[in-house]
């Protein structure tokens, strides 16, 4: 691992000001020269492989800001504050019964170890783990823009299917995001430009030609806070996660649902889709296809293969396709049956 | 049933607990890369990324700038060494820095010596090499790899098994099948990392390894390095996980060593994960064609095993696991063949089961689909299968109670509940599946030597140079102690892991608790031979007893006629206060150099298929029970029974944690493990275990193990068949067989994933 310059601020506004070179203007956050950790269970990883180089670290966990630490629930919505952990937003109960989407998304990802040292916002900015990404000597338009991508021809069983670019197929393989973006969630950021909020679908970007641009952030603005909210479809949410074993791996592929029925008819369905697509991937067009429909075996087939329509198979990963319909299908007719 | 300790039947020693086993889950067992040593440095390896070529020029400037860094050895920084050779103490011919051609991927180029470990990491990342590169061949099927017949290539197959006209018995059977089968690579990844600690006191070296191979090791190294293996000691008295990856001994210990030297300091290199995966060994992938002929009636008559593994482009490693797949049954006739495909890839070595596990994976998966074509029950059709003698050489079997296993698991398992028409059972939105598959392993022995002690006081310490890699055999070799000494084990301490201790064979082989025993037996039965004549003798505390049958019991030696004496008592007639007695074990048939070459740390292997009496195997049967998700087609084990005949068992506790452990592994084979090979570079992909996954507590519900008591004298003194490598034989198999049974797929590729059985 390089040597780095590792700072604490403690106030938001301190984070801020110390992140504020001129660069911080131009680069991407994981590109600049400072760069924020909070829970390092993603960073510090990539520190060590060489793949990320900051040259110095503004720790996050010593900000003084109580409400960064807080999950604050009251009937319309759920607001979690950046730092808070994984684990605690996973076993926390009301989270549970209010939304079961938001608690099993995180409930199913990583291991023990990892959700009580991660970080909401760490999670929902976690880097992918496409393995050719990972190791400094292969090509790749994330790491090294223009080197080319050693996924595309290469070992990219894991890769993703859906808003595939001809220069970068990496997966997003978060869980947490595919609820929160199903869910229309609001991420609260504050920089150097002042707080602003984002819609969760803009948070992150689509590869395109500049796989290395990952997210809508400025390299000083800081997270502070997700908002989820709530509503008739809360309730009946539910996150299903197929992978290679049943704990500690990341999805082959996920689907986020919840759904506000009016008896069998479907008034509106909120579906995300994991594992299989670049970026938290929102279905609407498998949303479309089910509203105002019964959901039964047919339409929620029907549904799953809109969804899937404009997808991308490479060599290895082609089995994501029927994987991906199988598991929409499969959560859907499971969060129809769900007794709330 | 399941449970840590099962209650010894006939012939099996009880669960004593491992004598190791605190100080492991507490923290506070060394390991080889824990020793604390005074003003260590610390080297971090470089290496190449590139499968083929050679490095034209070496980028050191920017390594060596880095504060802290004291030396970086690369090449014509071992010219004063020998190469390292391959054979069965060296892991490969490859001799990274004595030579610029590049063999593979992820080959040493250079190590990196710094003050801290931090600044020897951050040097090695940059190392820079400019190669002139080569397009590598990657694997089977690549351009450019070289196929050879095997038989004869390595000490692992010297010839073809083979045995009647196999192709006029598989032209006639009436009901046959012919079908192709694989395996992947696979690596260990022993959670304990390698390491090489390497310390210098004038002349007298040191090395901190883990190895299952002490003895072996300091004699090799000493040749690489051209010193008296008398001035070199190897120490690894625990080891985090082995499995083979620390039987052979790699380039890197000696290239550590010439650092240690250079800087005059002690020199700690643990590599990382990811080196691992090409500075060491791994198991190759295979591939297999299988034919079996057989009557209407079920009874085998043809059996054709054909094989292909991969080996790296200087050395002939063969597995060749047609010596026991040819031995398995009653075919008729047999004829093998082994090929190995040399590609530009790290030698491959020993893992756990290296021939048994992927050739009898092949076998078996083939046998369940034969009883399919002949409408069969698969333990019936191997029931009926079941031979009198073994087919290659007609010898008979030292024992076999294979029968007794797969009645004792089907009882366990339920099987017949199992209704045998595919994807009939099912609960929910799950089908269920169950399968079976046989388990063997060849029982073998080597030459080794114990030293054992027993004091006034009732003190025993007993010393061998084996290795405790995890099987629990230093609380075996304690135990043999203290059976025959009639001493608590708590007053018995077993030193193990030092070549300055009574050679020992490489623990490998599952030969270990039958070797070890055997020579602490002996060592224990001179000890007892001294004092029982001290005893019984005219001015002893056991006079007039002289024709009296003596055993020690409990610090006693008690005569059959019931009188007893103290041991304390018995030494102080003999007016000594310790007797401590040296013994070479040999097996049965060993040459009259085998001792010598102990010594020499060559183990001399006896017993398998190479004993002219007889053939010796342990058997066992497992069952699995699957589910598979009838709509996302993921694929969950809640079950597993094995049943297994080992000879005599020390104990039932370390026993049941190896064949439990191994069939765990043994899932992990079948749905988990693979890594994976970018074909274009030749290169390892997925070099953690983030993405080389191996099962986690999640993936094992109930596995249990059945001990069946078998007996048998012929195999060494102790009794005991070598069990370690016998669990994982055939899981993979009893997975594929129940996958099929669930799904009417017959998957014969491993890993078996959703890939497989989603479209
Ligand atoms: C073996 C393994 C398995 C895993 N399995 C899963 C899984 O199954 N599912 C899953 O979803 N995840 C999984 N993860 C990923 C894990 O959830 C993430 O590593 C973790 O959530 C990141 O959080 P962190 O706080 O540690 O982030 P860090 O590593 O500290 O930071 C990650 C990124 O976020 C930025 N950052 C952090 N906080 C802020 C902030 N407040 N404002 C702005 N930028 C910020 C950092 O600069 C950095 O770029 C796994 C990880 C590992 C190592
Ligand atoms: S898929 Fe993306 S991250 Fe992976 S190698 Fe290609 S460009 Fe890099």
């Amino acid at each position: 691992m390089r040597p780095f310059l590792y700072e604490r601020p403690t106030s938001v506004s301190a984070a801020i000001a110390m992140a504020s070179h001129l660069e911080a203007r131009h680069v991407a956050p994981t590109q600049a020269n400072t760069q924020f950790i909070a829970g390092g269970t993603n960073l510090a990883d990539y520190m060590k492989l060489g793949v990320a180089q900051p040259e110095r670290l503004l720790d996050l966990n010593e900000l003084a800001e109580p409400a960064l630490r807080q999950i604050e629930t009251n009937d319309d919505t759920i607001r979690f504050g950046a730092l808070v952990r994984m684990g605690e937003a996973a076993d926390n109960n009301e989270v549970r019964r209010r939304c079961p989407l938001l608690a099993d998304s995180l409930k199913f990802a990583a291991s023990g170890q990892l959700r009580n040292m991660a970080s909401l916002a760490g999670n929902i900015l976690q880097r992918t783990r496409c393995e050719y990404f990972r190791e400094t000597s292969w090509p790749c338009n994330k790491r090294e823009p223009g080197s080319g991508c050693a996924a595309m021809e290469g070992v990219n069983r894991q890769h993703a299917v859906l808003g595939v670019s001809d220069a970068c197929i990496a997966t997003y393989h978060g869980d947490f995001a595919q609820a929160l973006i199903a869910l229309d969630a609001v991420v609260e950021v504050e920089g150097r430009r002042g707080p602003r909020k984002i819609p969760f679908a803009g948070l992150h970007r689509l590869p395109g030609d500049t796989p290395n641009i990952e997210t809508d952030l400025a390299a000083d603005e800081v997270i502070v806070a997700i908002e989820v909210p709530l509503g008739a479809w809360s309730r009946r949410s539910r996150y299903l996660k197929i992978r290679d074993r049943e704990s500690y791996a990341f999805a082959l592929a996920s689907a986020a649902v919840a759904l506000e029925m009016d008896g069998n008819t479907v008034r509106q369905a909120r579906i995300a889709l994991g594992g299989v697509a670049t970026v938290p991937w929102r279905a609407r067009a498998a949303e479309d296809a089910l509203r105002g429909n019964a959901l039964d075996d047919k339409t929620a087939a029907a549904a799953a293969e809109a969804a899937f329509a404009d997808a991308r198979p490479r060599e290895h990963n082609a089995f994501k396709i029927p994987l991906g319909k199988r598991t929409l299908v499969r959560a859907l007719l499971e969060t129809r049956d769900m007794k709330v | 049933m399941n449970q840590a300790a099962p209650v010894p039947k006939e012939n099996q020693g009880q669960p004593v607990v491992r004598i190791d086993g605190r100080l492991k889950v507490t923290g506070q067992a060394s390991y080889p890369a824990d020793i604390a040593t005074a003003n260590v440095a610390y080297g971090a390896l470089a290496t190449s990324s590139i499968a083929r070529g050679k490095v034209s020029k070496l980028h050191t400037d920017d390594a060596r700038a880095v504060p802290g860094v004291l030396d970086i050895i690369t090449y014509g920084d071992m010219d004063q060494t020998d190469t390292p050779k391959f054979g069965n103490t060296g892991a490969s011919s490859i001799a990274p820095l004595h030579d610029k051609t590049i063999f593979h991927d992820g080959q040493i180029i250079a190590l990196v010596v710094a003050e801290t470990f931090e600044a020897a990491e951050e040097a090695s990342m940059l190392i820079r090499a400019d190669y002139e590169d080569e397009p590598p061949s990657a694997s089977f099927d690549s351009k450019g790899v070289k196929v050879e017949p095997a038989a004869g290539k390595s000490p692992m197959l010297q010839e073809d098994v083979k045995a009647g006209d196999f192709d006029a018995a598989y032209a006639s059977a009436a009901v046959k099948i012919d079908q192709k089968y694989s395996t992947p690579t696979q690596h260990h990844n022993p959670i304990e990392l390698f390491s090489t600690t390497a310390m210098w006191q004038g002349d007298q070296l040191t090395v901190h390894e883990p190895s299952q191979n002490v003895t072996g090791w300091k004699i090799e190294l000493a040749r690489q390095l051209k010193v008296d293996p008398a001035n070199v000691r190897i120490v690894s008295p625990y080891v985090g996980g082995a499995f083979g990856s620390k039987g052979p001994m790699t380039a890197r210990t000696a290239i550590v060593a010439v650092a240690a030297r250079r800087v005059g300091r002690p020199v700690r290199c643990v590599v990382s994960r990811m080196q691992a995966f090409n500075t060491q060994t791994y198991r190759a992938e295979t591939r297999h064609r299988i034919r079996i002929g057989a009557s209407k009636d079920g009874r085998i008559t043809a059996f054709g095993h054909e094989g292909w593994e991969v080996t790296s482009r200087p050395d002939p490693y063969v597995v060749g696991g047609t010596s026991a797949t040819g031995r398995m049954y009653n075919y008729g006739s047999v004829l093998t063949h082994v090929s190995v495909v040399h590609a530009d890839r790290n030698t491959p070595g020993y893992m756990r089961s290296p021939p048994e596990t992927p050739y009898v994976y092949a076998l078996e998966n083939a046998m369940d689909e034969m009883a399919v074509a002949l409408g069969m029950d698969p333990v019936e059709f191997r029931r009926i299968n079941e031979p009198e003698r073994e087919p290659i050489g007609g010898k008979p079997f030292s024992s076999r109670s294979l029968v007794k296993c797969y009645d004792q698991a089907a009882e366990a398992f339920g099987w017949s509940k199992r209704n045998a028409v595919v994807g009939s059972m099912r609960e929910g939105d799950w089908l269920v599946g169950m399968g079976c598959a046989t388990a063997i392993y060849p029982t073998a022995s080597a030459p080794c030597a114990a030293r054992v002690r027993l004091t006034a006081d009732g003190q025993v310490r007993v010393q061998c140079g084996s290795h405790e890699i995890g099987t629990g055999v230093r609380t075996v070799a304690g135990q043999m102690a203290a059976e025959r000494l009639g001493i608590g084990m708590d007053k018995i301490s077993v030193e193990m892991g030092d070549s300055a201790l009574p050679p020992a064979p490489v623990s490998g082989g599952s030969i270990s608790t039958a070797s070890v025993c055997s020579a602490v037996l002996k060592a224990c039965d001179a000890v007892r031979a001294k004092l029982f004549a001290a005893a019984v003798a005219g001015d002893g505390p056991l006079a007039g007893s002289g024709n009296a049958k003596l055993e020690m019991e409990q610090e006693k030696i008690v005569a059959s006629g019931g009188k007893s004496a103290k041991l304390s008592d018995v030494f102080k007639a003999m007016q000594i206060g310790a007797i401590e007695e040296y013994a070479e074990f040999a097996p049965k048939g060993s040459t009259p150099e085998a001792l010598k070459k102990l010594y020499a740390g060559q183990a001399e292997f006896h017993g398998g298929d190479q004993d002219k009496d007889s053939v010796k195997y342990a058997f066992g049967a497992e069952f699995v029970e699957v589910r598979v998700n009838s709509y996302t087609r993921e694929i969950r084990v809640p079950r597993v029974v094995g049943a297994f005949a080992a000879g005599r068992i020390m104990n039932t506790r370390t026993a049941r944690s190896q064949l439990m452990g191994g069939m765990i592994w043994g899932i992990g084979q079948a749905l988990h493990e693979a890594t994976e090979i970018d074909r274009r570079n030749a290169r390892y992909v997925n070099r953690d275990l983030q993405d080389y996954l191996v099962p986690v507590n999640a993936d094992i519900k109930q596995v249990d193990v059945i001990l069946v008591p078998e007996v048998d004298l012929d195999v060494n003194p102790a009794g005991v068949k070598g069990l370690g490598e016998l669990g994982n034989v055939g899981t993979a198999a009893a997975v594929a067989s129940a996958v099929y049974h669930a799904t009417g797929k017959r998957i014969r590729d491993l890993p078996i994933r959703i890939d497989d059985l989603i479209s």
